[in-house]
This record gives structure tokens, C-alpha cells and sequence, in this order.
């Protein structure tokens, strides 16, 4: 009988691998993934994520999310990071200078209100980043 | 396949309903569309009704038999649906396979939403959660927010500018002047949208739809029990289609197309033998004003990119080529959320029937849809109603 193994990556591992600069992204067969994703294969392989990605979509929220009611304006953008895309809070600009195609660099950020952790991106080129 | 027949439809007022509970108000709408059909209410086989936020609101989970109870039929088959906003849409699927599969002969189905009771706060918090919690609502993507990427990168590819969205309010607006079911029934122009506070850049406060309250039903029979009971029915739901796609808008691969709703126009236009060029009027999910766009290029009434002026060229508009949103769309008629889907059916059923108070604009149409999107059009329901000879 061929049982199909079914497994749940971690979200909270990514992030801390995210946080510490070692981030990746799944590759199950042809496609590309960022955790938590469930896969139905053992050929589950983990890659780096790019170190920077490009800004595809973005918004500046003004009237914000509960968690964030001290923070409006902000910026949210969706980035594409090679073959995987991520959202995330946009820190370390003015909301309205979030260009599509900014270049800008993942991040890991605590929400105050929450306690919660959630993907950030900050433009790249600041220092540090060489 | 003998079609679906709408036997009677009934709606709450959507707006603020101060000090009314959820019952109460589905019970109004559960009973003037009983009694609009005239179907004795020991006659139901089931209740499909959409909910999205009960627990939030009246905290209140478990719904299905609390809404059940007042039609008198002991031991009937119950059920919620939950699919954000699309609840209420995918109720009348429900109702509709039950039917087709032969398994029911009455059907009743509904939706329900309370929200004006909570604090803006609160609702803004239970809107999101209809969005992937760990991708996006943990940044602080706000509901308006996913909709505002939406519009970004659709005018990043395809142009278009507030002005064209605006048009789209300023239109639903005209349209729910002239209903009185609808919430906002004051005309507004084209200024008063683009100086409305900003909400989600390029979004603002006259791009959204308000917070409301409100019920919707309706009873669906077989052709065989209406021949039976000899009842009359003017319209009936020819096709019924649903689709899905990823929770998340980072993993689509098109953020300017909506496939779940693509999927689910499909498969409604199939079951009806019908194309989008058969499609007289429509009743669409214009939860913000990009959502219409997005909608009538999910149901194919315009190619990809093309939809963003159609308000402002008139052919969307209530004496236009194929007039959308006639009863003031969810953006002035109001989105109580998991009434919205039910909702729709109803304010098209009117049109078909020319009970509408706007029915003189679509005096002859024959077909028209109704697109109901959950989220971010993660989840959709499309009907197809035709009118019956």
C-alpha cells in the first residue's frame, strides 16, 4: 500500500532561521514554498532564500490593524524573492517612498501589542547589508 | 437537469439594526420569504445559512439549529456555512446541489450578519481573520489593505486611475438611491469619493462598503414539487458554481486575475448552457470598489484589464449595455457579511421579476448572475438565474 507522508514545516523555525540571516525557502519537486507548508513527498528540499527581493504590490495602511493602532502609516508589500514571494510590514522608509520594484531585504519583527513575530523588509543597500 | 426554482425571497433592511439580535432579524427575513412563497414551512428539507463572524458578534457559535428552530419543523437538517464573505453564496450552492442531487424538495437557504454592535476595532480585527493569519495578518494587512494590493498591482499592469474606480461608487450609490432596502441612499460624485479620507492607499473611505446589519433568504424548490403544488416561480437558478484559490495573495501567481472566481463562473455558465455574452445584469461583490473590476473580468463580461472603465464609460451604469449592481451593489446596499451571497439572489430575483424598484432599467432581460467572493476572492459562488416562460 503506498501511504502518503503528509508533514507540517515550521513556521516559528523559519522565522528564527529568517531572524538569524539564514533564510530559506522549500522546493517540493518543481515548486517553490515558504513554511508552514504541507508537503506529500519526502523530496522535500530546503534552499537559501535570496537575499534580496524586489517589491511587487504595496499599499500604506491608514487606518490600521488593531495590532498595530499606534503604527498608522504603514506600509505592507508583497516582495518577490526569486522563485517564492512574501508579505511583509515595510520598516526603515517612509511608507509612501515604497516604490514596486524597491529593493529590500527580509527581516524578522516582534509586534508590541501582540507579542507575535512577523516578516518585515527594510531597503537594502543600508548598512549592514554588504 | 430541470433548473432550480426561486419560490420567494425575503431581506431585512441592511443597515444598522441598534438593539435587534441575529435571530430576530433572520427570522424576519426567513419568514417574508416563506411567506412570499407560499410553501408551508413543514415543507422544508433543509436550512443552509451563512454566517461568518457570530462569535465575535453575539458570541455565538453553532448557529444552524438556532436559526432552524422557527420553522416549526422538528428534527430538520440544518447546517452553517462559513466562508467569510462569500457565506452566504456558497448557502445557495448548497441548497441548489441538494435539490439537483434530488435528495430535497424545499430548501430554504439564508445568511446572517451582525456587526454594527462591535467597535470598528473589532470589526476591522474579524474582517482580517478571513485572510492567512500568519502571512498576512500578523504584518498588519488590514482587509482594505489586501484589497488596496489588489488595485496596485492591477493598475501597475493595466493602468487606470482612482477617477475610473471612483465611478464605480459614484454609480452604486445612483443605483441604491432608488432602493429602500439599501443602507446609503444618498447620491455622491466623483469628488466626494477622491476626497474621502484614505483607508489603504489607493483605497478610501467611499471605495469601501460600510459595516452592516442585516438577513437575506430564500426558498428554493424542485419543478417537480412547484408542479405538484402548482406554485409559480418567475426565475429560476439555471447554474451554480463555486472555486477556491490560495488563502494568501503572495501565492498566486496573478494578483490582476481572481480564479476562484474564474472557476466558479465557469462551472455556473456550463450547468446553464450559457455564455458570458448571454448576461443581461449583474449583481457583483464590490466589497471595495476594485473588487467590481476584478469581478466582471472573473465572469468574462470584459477581457482582463478592460473592466476598469466601465463605470466611467456608462456601460456598467443603470441604462448601460449590461447594467451591474442595481441594487446599489454590497459598496451602498451594505455587506452584512454572510447575508451578502443571499442577498444578491434576492435583489436579482426582484430585477428578473420586475419587483424590483429599479427593474425598468432591465425590463427584458432574460439572464443575469450573481458573483459572491469570500476574502480576498479566495473562496467565490456564481449563479446563473434565468427568468422562467
Amino acid at each position: 500500500m503506498n501511504v502518503e507522508t503528509v508533514r507540517e514545516t515550521g513556521y516559528d523555525a523559519w522565522l528564527d532561521a529568517l531572524e538569524a540571516g539564514e533564510g530559506y525557502f522549500l522546493r517540493d519537486g518543481g515548486r517553490a514554498t515558504v513554511p508552514p507548508a504541507v508537503t506529500g513527498g519526502d523530496d522535500l528540499e530546503f534552499e537559501p532564500l535570496p537575499e534580496t527581493g524586489a517589491v511587487r504590490s504595496k499599499t500604506v495602511i491608514r487606518v490600521p490593524h488593531p495590532d498595530f493602532g499606534a503604527d498608522a502609516p504603514y506600509a505592507i508589500a508583497i516582495g518577490d524573492f526569486g522563485p517564492v514571494t512574501l508579505t511583509g510590514q515595510v520598516a526603515g522608509i517612509d511608507p509612501e517612498d515604497v516604490e514596486t520594484g524597491l529593493a529590500v531585504v527580509p527581516t524578522v519583527r516582534e509586534c508590541e501589542t501582540s507579542g507575535k513575530r512577523f516578516v518585515a523588509f527594510r531597503p537594502a543597500g543600508e548598512v549592514g547589508d554588504e | 437537469m430541470a433548473p432550480t426554482l426561486i419560490a420567494g425571497v425575503g431581506a431585512t433592511d441592511f443597515g444598522e439594526h441598534a438593539g435587534r439580535t441575529g435571530r430576530e432579524l433572520f427570522a424576519e427575513a426567513r419568514s417574508s420569504a416563506l411567506e412570499e412563497s407560499a410553501v408551508p414551512p413543514s415543507d422544508v428539507d433543509a436550512l443552509y445559512y451563512g454566517n461568518y463572524m457570530g462569535e465575535t458578534a453575539e458570541n455565538q457559535s453553532h448557529q444552524a439549529p438556532l436559526m432552524a428552530a422557527g420553522i416549526g419543523t422538528t428534527g430538520l437538517e440544518a447546517t452553517r456555512v462559513e466562508n467569510a464573505c462569500a457565506s452566504g453564496g456558497y448557502a445557495v450552492a448548497d441548497g441548489v446541489r441538494a435539490i439537483e442531487s434530488g435528495q430535497a424538495d424545499v430548501v430554504l437557504v439564508g445568511g446572517l450578519e451582525r456587526m454594527t454592535n462591535l467597535e470598528t476595532g473589532e470589526t476591522t480585527a474579524a474582517l482580517a481573520r478571513a485572510a492567512d493569519e500568519l502571512h498576512e495578518g500578523r504584518p498588519g494587512l488590514t482587509f482594505p489593505g489586501a484589497y488596496a494590493l489588489l488595485a496596485d498591482a492591477y493598475m501597475d499592469r493595466f493602468g487606470g486611475t482612482r477617477e475610473d474606480l471612483a465611478h464605480v461608487a459614484v454609480k452604486n450609490h445612483a443605483n441604491a438611491a432608488t432602493n429602500p432596502n439599501a443602507q446609503f441612499r444618498e447620491e455622491i460624485d466623483v469628488e466626494d469619493v477622491l476626497e474621502a479620507p484614505a483607508v489603504a492607499d489607493p483605497l478610501g473611505l467611499l471605495d469601501a462598503c460600510p459595516i452592516s446589519d442585516g438577513a437575506a433568504a430564500a426558498v428554493l424548490v424542485s419543478r417537480a414539487y412547484a408542479e405538484r403544488n402548482e406554485l409559480e416561480a418567475a426565475v429560476a437558478i439555471t447554474g451554480s458554481g463555486r472555486g477556491t484559490e490560495t488563502l494568501s495573495l503572495q501565492e498566486r501567481v496573478d494578483m490582476t486575475r481572481t480564479r476562484a472566481a474564474e472557476s466558479a463562473a465557469q462551472a455556473a455558465y456550463d450547468r446553464a448552457g450559457v455564455d458570458p455574452g448571454d448576461v443581461d445584469v449583474a449583481e457583483v461583490h464590490d466589497c471595495f470598489t476594485i473588487a467590481e473590476v476584478l469581478a466582471l473580468e472573473a465572469l468574462g463580461l470584459y477581457e482582463p484589464g478592460e473592466a476598469i472603465t466601465a463605470a466611467r464609460e456608462g456601460e456598467t451604469t443603470a441604462d448601460g449595455e449590461v447594467p451591474v449592481n442595481l441594487s446599489g451593489g454590497l459598496k451602498a446596499k451594505g455587506h452584512p457579511v454572510g447575508a451578502t451571497g443571499v442577498g444578491q439572489l434576492v435583489e436579482l430575483t426582484k430585477l428578473l421579476a420586475g419587483t424590483h424598484p429599479n427593474a425598468d432599467a432591465v425590463a427584458d432581460a432574460e439572464v443575469g448572475v450573481t458573483h459572491n467572493a469570500g476574502g480576498t476572492v479566495a473562496t467565490a459562488a456564481v449563479h446563473v438565474l434565468e427568468v422562467q416562460s
